[in-house]
């Protein structure tokens, strides 16, 4: 999917997505020097800053049983400086794409690429280039937020001064004082918690950005910190990101282009204002992110948030 | 911050070797941080190290043989020694697994030789402060005895020679956690209490039955052990222990890569089949 030329989303019949009808990734890899008004910064067009070309990932789950198919044939184009929202319920498989990309699941059909960099022939030149924040702000939690910034840091051949530094600055911004920044991990909200799970990630300046749920279970007032920050860092930093959440406005607010997920296969994309408009016009419904859910993954966004409550008993 | 999304199309030798080598240092300094975070823990651990290398020294004390004495005290202490290593080098998933960070860890720009070569010389800085700890608690004990044979270069020599051929079987502990996600890190003590058992730590291998004994002769920590002891307790030089040396530098040289080879086939398992994203 490219950011900048897709206006109308596109799908079969049935729903599900026309693979004829995606862009080809071959050709759209090459595109003339154009500058990408509306998404950041204007760049020369290179290579685009995430290409998925026909991905497939299947999980054995039992030894006599077949494998289950977690993201089948999923394509999409980021160019640099935009961002793409993922929605789709429960196991729908957003956040398996985000590990397909992250390089921490292999891949079984397909390629990815990062600038133009294969994931799998180019790990080490990837991996400089992304990173991730998750649902679960994953730190040592006995350890302050300063030193665990600083351990990423040093993963990413960050001196520890410019670390130090960068990190006050960071977080400071995220509106975390510095007397917090020595204290365990443990002993900060969840919110403070997420939002140093994003320092973290913007630590090492990814070029990619992947935020798989940023939002999910903060209280209103952090969750609007954090997508304001996010705001800010596809304005001022040049991060081209891919965001997977459950909070249509967010979706809608931060993201340039949107893909559908349901079971694993993409069943629409388009801008936020090209799948309302669509599901106006072709479903009768109203011209709302919540339609556009429930029309495109069959349930609405109650019945998911039930499901989740019911897989976690 | 700017995000630079170009790569230096070539980069010098000296500068991914720093690079490498800043990453390494990572992992040394987080686990300093983790153990001055739990610095209670690591006085409860100290305690009980020393009081169980006492325990069993004490063994030869009651039969009134200095000897034995010394020969259970190098047990304890250098087998203190290499389980330590072992452990803080096995333990390195199931720590990160344990603190959800695995995920993070392996997305890193970080080779896994440069990963696991931090966790090694943690904890072979860390073992070593352990150790001397314990050794002068045991020496205050025993205040009588005597180390005027003993031989400090063959003593260190076989430190670094048994901690050098224990990383590759500690590399093979890590993948443990890797693949066994709920109970991988109980599995590497099952490794750990076989080598205990065969490696004559706290007796003479010769005691063993006979299929043991073959087993014995796998295991660096038979061999250090011997080397160890007789260097602290006859003088003997390191010059003269070659059949101790020869067989643990094999070890060393085949183990190592081998632990390597087998954790990046262990990971790119653990990549195919999801198993790096759940917590244990």
């Amino acid at each position: 999917m490219s950011s900048t030329m897709l206006q109308e989303p596109k799908m079969t019949q049935d729903g599900s997505i026309d693979p004829a009808q995606l862009p080809n990734p071959a050709a759209a890899s090459n595109p003339a020097p154009t500058s990408v008004p509306g998404l950041g910064p204007d760049v020369a067009r290179g290579p685009a800053a995430l290409l998925v070309d026909r991905v497939t990932k299947r999980f054995k789950v039992a030894r006599k049983k077949q494998p289950v198919t977690a993201i089948a044939d999923v394509s999409m184009r980021l160019e640099r400086g935009g961002t793409i929202g993922i929605l789709g319920a429960n196991g729908s498989g957003k956040s398996t794409l985000i590990r397909l990309i992250s390089g921490l699941l292999t891949l079984d059909e397909g390629r990815v690429e990062v600038f133009g960099h294969d994931i799998v022939r180019e790990e080490m030149a990837v991996k400089r280039l992304i990173n991730r924040v998750s649902v679960d702000a994953a730190f040592f939690k006995k350890l302050s937020p300063m030193e665990n910034l600083l351990f990423a840091a040093r993963l990413y051949g960050i001196d520890s001064g410019l670390a130090r530094r960068e990190t006050v600055r960071i977080t400071e911004r995220l509106g975390i004082a510095q007397k917090r920044l020595g204290r365990p991990v443990e002993q900060l909200s969840r919110g403070m918690q997420q939002k140093i799970a994003i320092a973290r990630a913007l630590l090492t300046s990814p070029a990619l950005l992947l935020l798989d749920e940023p939002t999910t279970g903060l209280d209103p007032r952090s969750k609007l910190d954090v997508q304001t920050f996010i705001e800010e860092i596809r304005t001022n930093h040049d991060a081209s990101i891919v965001l997977t959440t459950h909070d249509l406005d967010e979706a809608e607010r931060l993201s340039d282009e949107i893909i559908v997920l349901n079971d694993g296969r993409i069943v629409a994309e388009g801008s936020p204002a090209a799948l309302k408009r669509l599901v106006a016009e072709r479903h009768g419904e109203a011209p709302t992110m919540h339609s556009v859910f429930m029309t495109y993954t069959g349930r609405s966004l109650d019945e998911d948030v039930e499901a989740a409550a019911e897989d976690d008993e | 911050m700017r995000a630079e999304p170009a790569l230096p199309q070539g980069t010098h030798p000296m500068t991914a070797l720093t690079r490498e080598m800043k990453a390494s240092y990572a992992f040394i300094e987080r686990n300093f941080f983790l153990s001055r975070r739990y610095w209670g823990w690591e006085i409860a651990f100290l305690v009980y190290s020393a009081a169980g290398a006492l325990s069993i020294s004490l063994i030869g004390a009651q039969a009134g043989d200095p000897r034995l004495i010394l020969t259970l005290m190098v047990g304890a202490i250098f087998w203190n020694y290499l389980s330590v290593v072992f452990s803080w080098i096995a333990e390195t998933i199931s720590i990160e697994r344990w603190e959800g960070t695995l995920e993070y860890t392996m997305m890193a720009p970080v080779h896994r030789s440069t990963h696991l070569l931090g966790a090694v010389a943690y904890a072979m800085v860390y073992g070593l402060i352990h150790t001397a700890a314990i050794l002068v608690a045991v020496v205050l004990f025993f205040p009588n005895l005597s180390f005027e044979h003993a031989n400090i270069g063959t003593i260190a020599g076989f430190m670094v020679l048994g901690s050098f051929s224990f990383v590759g079987i500690a590399m093979l502990a890590a993948i443990l956690p890797l693949l066994y996600v709920e109970r991988g890190a109980q599995m590497t003590f099952v490794l750990q209490s076989v080598l205990l058992l065969v490696s004559g730590v706290y007796y003479s291998i010769d005691v063993l039955p006979g299929w043991m004994q073959v087993i014995s002769h796998l295991s660096p920590a038979t061999y250090a052990l011997d080397g160890v002891r007789k260097g602290l307790i006859d003088g003997v030089p390191l010059s003269a222990l070659w059949g101790d040396i020869w067989p643990l530098l094999v070890m060393g040289v085949v183990f190592i890569p081998f632990g390597l080879w087998a954790f990046s086939r262990a990971e790119r398992y653990a990549k195919r089949h999801g198993k790096l994203k759940r917590v244990g």
